[in-house]
């Protein structure tokens, strides 16, 4: 077991433990219409608004598959460099619930449309991983229930019911909270460079049902637990800490591991057993008699691969070689596609190193402080490259730079006027840092005699130049100047 | 093949169909004699044999992303045994 590997597993009373994750992921097509109907998928309409008659499983509606679906699903399965299956079978998933009308979901079981793929995800400290796919298969949303709207009745809205879903399933290839967190982002951000799903989990459109089980390191799997239906990246890492430090505890109590669906409480940070469906497991799954195999050419396929943006991984290469940026740094660039475009909108037209630092330093912090998005901005990606460009020709010293940045960012005005307005152009006119440098010298005699046994000192002179200049003074010509009158090196 | 009684009233229960105590016994004979007719067709080797999806070879036509139905939400609601607000009104379910 590598060093990485030993750091993730969990202490208990009888030494360590490991804990085993894999999960299923919703995430909704982004299409016009449903999977099998003609009604339309927006989120948010009137209650029973967006269902046709076959949404709503009348007698005799039949369903006829949407091409756009299929192609999402086949663009996913490429971005997931997984393989296409050019023939799946649709089958039906039988069980009872009022916001399934049909009775069962139209979903595929043993031929799905995509099998093997994988995942890299990127972990702290820069590490690297591969998780699994296992498949995607496509299959049908359901309705939505409201139990708070009436003192003995349940209220359904089936505007959701019928609108494609992908199932992602992972290999059991997760050991901690944080890999599957990190899955989750990465499988997020693929999702949305391909477009085809918007990945939003406060809108349901993306959610998980994680898998968690535990043994000692080297002994075969655990018996599983299947937490359904989380819907965030924060609630799947609590819901796995709690459920596996819960399968530690009860089987160190002699206890064993039931296989079960949990749910995960967000108020309690628990997760909890979900008995009453303990016989919704028994889906009766067969071919749907409705539906034809799904078959499509290799033609087509190359068609969607040949359409296919560039994915995190590929653009994390490119920013790494064309930029010449840290792995690191890339990785956080590359990290959502709003802000790799931005990054790049500013590195096109200055230094992209700087361009890089400032964008995962000064403007992320703003942002964040702020609690804006990147499309919110109110610096724009031309004036932060203004902002870097007046740097690198000497119009402003690096710290003043970012008081003016400051200012872009709560006024919105460009870097230039800013510096104009407030008199911020850094002085470069020797003759005035000299004077500068001169009283400074004269004001301590003291401060001048320990230089000589302590070169490094020289930073304190810097450091009181700057301030009388109200740091408008050109470091380096200060340093100079400094070490010149001091009879020091100025490398110090 | 047998059908048991207990698997009778699992597979009701499944159903949602309301099974007498009476007619669990009759219906797992009856069951039972279904299956074993269809048994029969065991007896033919289907090794090799790719399961038949239609009887005409087809391949599944598809329809462009389009939204061409919708906004009935009253027709969709008509047969509803209770409605309200534009909602399915069910007998409350709930974990």
């Amino acid at each position: 077991m590598t060093q990485e590997a030993a750091s993730k597993l969990i202490e208990g009373a009888t030494g360590a433990w490991e804990v085993v994750i894999g999960l299923e992921v919703h995430a909704q097509i982004s299409s016009n219409a449903k999977l099998f109907s003609g009604a339309s998928t927006e989120f948010g309409a009137e209650p029973n608004q967006n269902v046709s008659l076959v949404d709503a499983a009348m007698p005799g509606m039949l369903p006829v598959i949407n091409k756009k679906c299929v192609e999402q699903a086949v663009r996913t399965g490429l971005g997931l460099k997984a393989q296409i299956n050019l023939r799946s079978v649709f089958d039906r998933k039988n069980y009872f619930y009022p916001d399934l009308p049909q009775g069962y979901q139209i979903s595929q079981y043993k031929h799905p449309i995509v099998g093997e793929g994988a995942v890299l995800i990127d972990l702290p400290g820069g590490e690297m991983k591969t998780v699994g796919i296992e498949r995607l298969h496509m299959e049908q949303d359901a309705g939505k229930s409201l139990h708070d709207q009436h003192p003995s009745m349940s209220f359904v809205d089936l505007n959701r019911s019928g609108v494609a879903l992908m199932e992602i399933v992972t290999k059991p290839d997760m050991r901690s909270s944080e890999e599957a967190q990190a899955f989750v982002r990465k499988l997020r951000a693929i999702l949305r460079y391909l477009g085809t799903c918007d990945g939003n989990m406060e809108q349901g459109s993306m959610r998980a049902d994680v898998n968690v089980s535990v043994r000692k390191p080297g002994e075969p799997f655990g018996t599983r637990c299947e937490i359904k239906n989380v819907n965030s990246i924060r609630f799947v890492g609590l819901a796995i800490e709690y459920e596996a430090r819960r399968q530690i505890d009860l089987i160190e109590d002699g206890g064993t591991v039931d296989q079960e669906t949990r749910l995960f409480d967000i108020k309690t940070g628990k997760t909890r057993s979900m008995r009453s469906k303990e016989e919704a497991h028994d889906y009766r799954y067969f071919p749907d008699p409705d539906l034809l195999p799904l078959v499509f050419s290799q033609e087509w396929v190359d068609e969607i691969a040949k359409g296919l943006p560039e994915l995190p991984d590929e653009k994390r290469e490119r920013f790494i070689r064309e930029y010449a940026l840290s792995p690191y740094d890339a990785s956080v660039l590359v990290s959502e596609k709003a802000i790799a475009s931005f990054y790049e909108e500013v590195a096109e037209t200055s230094d992209p190193k700087a361009a890089a630092n400032w964008v995962t330093g000064d403007f992320f912090g703003a942002l964040n402080k702020a609690g804006l998005t990147i499309e919110s901005s109110p610096v724009s990606a031309k004036q932060l490259s203004e902002l870097i460009n007046l740097i690198q020709d000497g119009t402003i010293s690096g710290r003043i730079a970012k008081e003016v940045f400051e200012l872009m960012f709560d006024s919105g005005d460009d870097p230039a006027k800013i510096v104009e307005e407030k008199g911020l152009r850094q002085v470069t006119d020797t003759g005035a840092i000299e004077k500068a440098v001169d009283e400074v010298i004269a004001a301590n005699p003291d401060k001048v005699e320990q230089v000589k046994e302590k070169p490094k000192m020289i930073g304190w002179f810097v450091g009181q130049v700057m301030k009388s200049t109200s740091g408008k003074a050109n470091p380096q010509t200060v340093n100079e100047l400094l070490a010149e009158k001091l009879g020091v090196s100025s490398d110090n | 093949m047998s059908v048991d009684q207990n698997t009778v009233r699992h597979i009701a229960r499944l159903a949602r169909i309301a099974v007498t105590d009476e007619e669990v016994a009759p219906l797992a004979k009856e069951l039972s004699s279904i299956l074993d007719w269809v048994e029969q067709l065991g007896e033919v080797n289907t090794d090799n044999v790719e399961p038949m999806a239609s009887v005409e070879n087809l391949a599944l036509p598809m329809r462009e992303d389009v939204v061409t139905d919708g906004n009935i939400q009253d027709q969709v609601t008509k047969n509803a045994p209770g409605a309200d607000d534009g909602f399915f009104a069910v007998p409350k379910v709930v974990e």
